[in-house]
């Protein structure tokens, strides 16, 4: 049982800096092709700083720091149960390569279904540029399975 | 281009189709989106959690979606993407991404139209279904 104590937990920030080659690396491994996502030159064309982030790259931030496996360990859920029920993304400014990207999250609600054969984890997030702009709103639901 | 005067409630986006999934497609995005769960690249760890094989990582199957967003219109006017993961996208699953737009609306000072997503298998099997919100010249 995830003990629901953990509603309003704040988790410590996560500071993921936006690289070229890191974008160049998940285009590549999304089979993104298009130019304005592999190179500079076309990214600009198209009315970009630098190399766009694509629209789910951001949860890198807390993979990265090691927030979310912090998480997974205070909360008790080991990595073979656990299943990745519902994520969303709002927008609010383009993340471009060259930016720094702070994710700060909190733990808004624990529940169960299936009499607790199934447990859920909701975590929202806000991630802000190095100009302290709202950049987009993240919220995960991660899924504990019995 | 792309413009929320040409598109009508009903349209569909022009599919992406995804070669099938296998298991160097899940060792590039461990990597690249810094998701190491060894349950999607390794098979002894995937076993031992009682699966069957390894199994794709649920946010490659949205960066799927997402390119087929992004390669319908800019990624500067998308404004909200929200996705539930409804099945288990299993090695050999050749997923195929679509979309139909459901809404047309003046939000926030701009012209959006509302889309419905989701991914399915060769078998007509929905892995992820959700929504999303663009915002059109």
């Amino acid at each position: 049982m995830i003990d629901k104590k953990w509603i309003g937990h704040v988790l410590p920030e996560s500071i993921l800096p936006i690289e070229r080659t890191r974008l160049q690396f998940f285009a590549k491994a999304t089979g993104e092709t298009r130019a304005e996502y592999l190179d500079v030159s076309s990214a600009r064309g198209a009315g970009y700083a630098d190399l766009p982030a694509p629209p789910t790259f951001l949860m890198a931030a807390e993979l990265d720091s090691g927030a979310v496996d912090e998480l997974l360990r205070d909360l008790q859920i080991p990595l073979s149960k656990l299943l990745h029920g519902e994520q969303g993304f709002t927008y609010h400014q383009p993340v471009c390569a060259g930016d720094t990207i702070t994710v700060r999250s909190i733990i808004s609600d624990v529940y169960e279904k299936k009499n607790g054969s199934l447990e859920f984890v909701v975590k929202d997030s806000r991630a802000l540029n190095q100009r302290n702009e709202l950049v987009a709103e993240l919220r995960s639901v991660l899924v504990c399975r019995h | 281009m792309i413009s929320f005067d040409t598109v009508q409630i009903g349209d569909e986006l022009p599919p992406l189709s995804i070669p099938p999934v296998n298991r160097s497609m899940l060792a590039l995005f461990a990597g690249a989106s810094g998701d190491h769960n060894p349950i999607h690249i390794d098979v002894d760890f995937a076993r031992r959690a009682g699966m069957p094989d390894v199994f794709a990582q649920g946010m490659l199957g949205m960066a799927w979606l997402a390119r087929l967003l992004t390669g319908w219109a800019p990624q500067s006017g998308l404004r909200r993407l929200d996705v539930r993961f409804m099945g288990i996208t299993h090695l050999g699953n050749a997923m195929r991404c679509g979309g139909r737009i459901i809404e047309k609306l003046d939000r926030d000072g701009e012209r959006r139209v509302r889309i419905e997503l989701q991914s399915a298998n060769q078998f007509g099997e929905k892995k992820i279904v959700g929504e999303a919100w663009v915002a059109l010249p």
